[in-house]
């Protein structure tokens, strides 16, 4: 394959890589935060860990990988983002440490006090991980300043601005919303009623910031910088949504789930190619934006990576589709059949 | 302060602090399948039992290592982007094949294996078991490949247009000889520290009287597996150093302190240096035995740290290329000295273990149990002594430590994150060794039953 096509499909690779850990995780954060406020008892929380209790930490890999992914195919983009963005991704780091470190300690002392701390740090967590996340791919839409040397030069209050703090909440707000829609596809009984009427409430507080996000990037003019028109696919976003409402005031929580990941699908593909061929625009100098051009590896290492990506993604996606089938069940609400 | 400083003990903080949990994920991983596997096998309840109690402990440290490890990934970019952009052709990769190979494996079979109990076939949950360990000991093996190409870089050109180090080679990268030579020295550590927790754990409980025949069984499983793994990290230790002498003679002569070249070298059993670390005022020497350390034969050179500092200086440029050999020395020492014990302690315990009434002697009631911080000692003292002695190099011969720290960091930022990292790291250790502690002393009556809580603190839940 030739430089250039490597370069897209490593960028095409990467954002796949995104689209499928904003979706994933984007129900566990949502479960997470959901956690403390919907389990009133302890069976309760224990059931909505449960939840998601075998995939959390695959789910994460996809953002590992992400990681991964932008080192070995553009250093230039990994490099100057995770140092750029240092104390936002530290805050990550801590909430992702909180919330991991939570699931597997919570259940393993009986003391109501010490569980109910570790499920308090996995909302807290998982709030921080998602307001961070959407905060910093707000600021990769909207740019940030870069110098010649492809080195930022803001600090944590330049990713503060108005537009990542909107990107931050809607993320937030969104991941709410697909978490209570996982639990209404997974729980019974009292708990799954509750949780789909809190799924209602929840739709409009997404739906407003959603839409107000999409209001300010239109006018902002963030869609139009890169080559890529994102013509439709942001409408068909909003669409989404709005479709999603329907289906949860109607309890089809299968369909709402669908509406909402879709919505998350389609927004992360806005979003890429919105800002594509750029990684990282600069707000300083548009000259000074980090390419897939001017930021990727030697035409070699894409090569090489192409063929791991080749054999491994595959496997990956089958086996950990597989473990989606096996633990596809609903879960009882019920201490003799919860695994604590 | 100096950001380098800052960045330099945020690393070591935070990888000597995940390299103390990941070697016993590496190894109790094996352990648990394979008992595992004997309960599937012969259907003995014993081993069943076995399975469970050191498949909890494993979990409990298993979340640590996890939870670490994404630090690890992201702090290469986030304090080190000059050395990201630097090596990320070559660095990267190993790294997104470890995330695509290995992470992805042990993080979605841990959950089955987690939760599959009863759900999922027997045979599926047994093998989720050994994948777990398979992928969490794969993940070591391309970490070290990652890391075999800092030690002794292959594989590579240098780009004069860009100034950066480029792959020509994927096949030379990951059969870099250090590499492989650091792969089995650190897996087998893993197996290692592992066996000695067991040893530890079980003589606690045979001291007792109880449970003895979970803890007999896995007693003498541990003692065999740990002589035979401490043996095989110290030959391994042996050939690194032999590969060292050919290609990081600097790092050999500052974790022996050899100041001036000899041939043939004494090996130091004693050296006191000055305060600087840099001079040597007494020692005590074995004639000989440095050489045939370093290359298996009484006569070899060993060059010392003044000739090669100035043949340094004339390839490289003006400037120090000594690591801080007091660090070298005596890390050195300390895991030397922590191997060749493990290696008779593990005997020792083996050649006990004939007798079947061990348990009653003396020394049963505080060896087993002290010789658990054994391998963790020697764990941290390793790779400081690896890392340190690589000084001031960050990739051997072609990137300063120095030049490798990201430009748009602050004394503010770092202190922050070094402080935040400390307070975080700190309290993870705490419920870590308070539920280890827990766990190993309720016994496997309490792992056996997931929901049936065991603290004495048990006050009712909230249901």
């Amino acid at each position: 394959m030739s430089y250039e096509s490597l370069q897209i499909l490593w960028f095409v690779l990467i954002a796949i890589l995104w689209i499928g850990f904003f979706f994933l995780e984007g129900f566990d954060f949502g479960v997470g935060m959901l956690l403390p406020f919907l389990g009133k008892k302890d069976v309760e929380r224990r059931a909505i860990i449960n939840t998601i209790g075998s995939v959390w930490d695959g789910n994460e890999v996809w953002l590992l990988t992400a990681g991964g992914a932008t080192f070995a195919a553009f250093p230039h983009w990994y490099a100057t983002m995770f140092s750029g963005f240092y104390l936002a991704l530290f805050l990550l780091l801590i909430g992702l440490i909180m919330r991991g470190i939570s699931f597997e300690y919570r259940s393993k002392d009986s003391n109501p006090k010490w569980r109910s701390r570790f499920d308090w740090m996995i909302s807290i967590g998982s709030f921080l991980a998602a307001l961070l996340l959407g905060a910093a791919f707000a600021n990769l839409a909207r740019g940030v300043p870069i110098n010649a040397d492809r080195m930022f030069t803001g600090n944590l209050f330049t990713l503060l601005n108005p537009y990542g703090l909107l990107g931050g909440v809607t993320t937030v707000a969104i991941f709410l919303l697909h978490g209570a829609n996982f639990l209404g596809l997974k729980l019974e009984g009292e708990l799954r009623e509750r949780v789909n009427a809190f799924a209602s409430k929840l739709w409009i507080v997404a739906t407003v910031f959603y839409i107000i996000l999409g209001v300010f990037t239109y006018i902002a003019g963030f869609w139009n910088r890169g080559h890529i028109n994102p013509g439709i696919v942001p409408l068909t976003a909003v669409a989404a949504l709005l479709v999603a409402g329907y289906f949860i005031r109607q309890k089809n929580e299968g369909w709402a789930f669908i509406m909402v990941a879709l919505n998350i699908v389609l927004t992360q593909i806005t979003f890429f190619s919105m800002t594509f061929p750029n990684v990282m625009t600069s707000t300083t100098n548009p000259d000074w934006s980090l390419t897939i051009y001017n930021a990727s590896s030697s035409q070699y290492t894409l090569s090489v990576m192409s063929i791991v990506a080749l054999i491994f993604v595959p496997i990956v996606l089958a086996y950990q589709a597989w473990s989606y089938y096996m633990f596809r069940k609903r879960i009882k609400t019920d201490k003799k059949t919860l695994v604590y | 302060m100096d950001p380098v400083i800052l960045s330099r003990w945020q690393f070591g903080l935070t990888t000597v602090y995940h390299w103390l949990f990941v070697p016993l994920t590496l190894g109790l991983g094996w352990f648990v399948a394979y008992m595992q596997t004997r309960f599937y096998q012969t259907k003995d309840e014993t081993y069943r039992k076995m399975a469970k109690f050191w498949g909890k402990l494993f979990l409990i440290n298993f979340a640590i290592g996890v939870v670490t490890g994404i630090v690890q990934e992201f702090q290469f970019g986030m304090n080190w982007s000059e050395y990201s952009r630097y090596v990320g052709d070559i660095f990267g990769a190993p790294l997104a094949i470890e995330a695509l190979s290995s992470f992805f494996l042990e993080s979605t079979f841990i959950g089955i294996w987690i939760f599959g109990e009863g759900r999922v076939p027997d045979k599926v949950h047994l093998a989720s078991i050994w994948l777990v360990a398979i992928g969490s000991n794969l993940s070591a093996v391309w970490i070290l490949i990652a890391n075999g190409w800092m030690q002794n870089p292959v594989g590579y050109v240098i780009n004069d247009t860009t100034g950066r180090a480029e792959l020509v080679d994927f096949f030379a990268l990951i059969t870099n000889e250090k590499a492989w030579v650091f792969i089995w020295h650190t897996l087998a550590d893993g197996l290692a520290t592992a066996a000695f927790l067991i040893i530890g754990v079980s003589a606690y409980h045979l001291l007792r009287k109880q449970h003895t025949e979970v803890f007999k069984r896995s007693f003498q499983t541990a003692a065999v597996v740990g002589l035979v793994a401490s043996v095989l990290v110290f030959l391994g230790g042996h050939t690194m150093g032999q590969f060292m002498y050919e290609s990081q003679p600097m790092k050999m002569a500052a974790l022996e302190a050899i100041w001036e070249t000899e041939q043939p070298a004494s090996f130091s059993l004693l050296t006191i240096g000055d305060l600087s670390g840099k001079q040597e005022v007494w020692s005590l020497r074995i004639p000989y035995a440095m050489s045939f350390l370093a290359c298996n034969n009484l006569d070899c050179e060993v060059k010392g740290v003044e000739e090669l500092n100035a043949q340094y200086n004339a390839e490289f440029g003006p400037g120090d290329y000594i690591p801080l050999m007091v660090v070298t020395y005596w890390t050195f020492r300390m895991m030397m000295t922590i191997g060749l014990i493990m290696v008779l302690v593990a005997a020792w315990f083996l050649f006990n273990t004939r007798r079947s009434d061990y348990a009653e002697k003396k020394w049963f009631r505080w060896v087993p149990f002290w010789a658990i911080s054994l391998p963790y000692f020697a764990n941290a003292s390793g790779w400081v002594l690896t890392e340190m002695g690589r000084q001031p190099w960050i990739v051997y011969g072609l990137l300063k430590v120095e030049d490798a720290v990201s430009p748009n960091l602050t004394p503010v930022d770092l202190l922050i994150s070094l402080i935040g990292y400390t307070v975080v790291y700190g309290l993870l250790a705490a419920a870590m060794v308070y539920l280890m502690k827990k766990y190993a002393k309720a016994g496997p009556d309490a792992a056996m039953h997931e929901s049936v809580d065991v603290a004495p603190s048990f006050t009712g839940g909230q249901d």
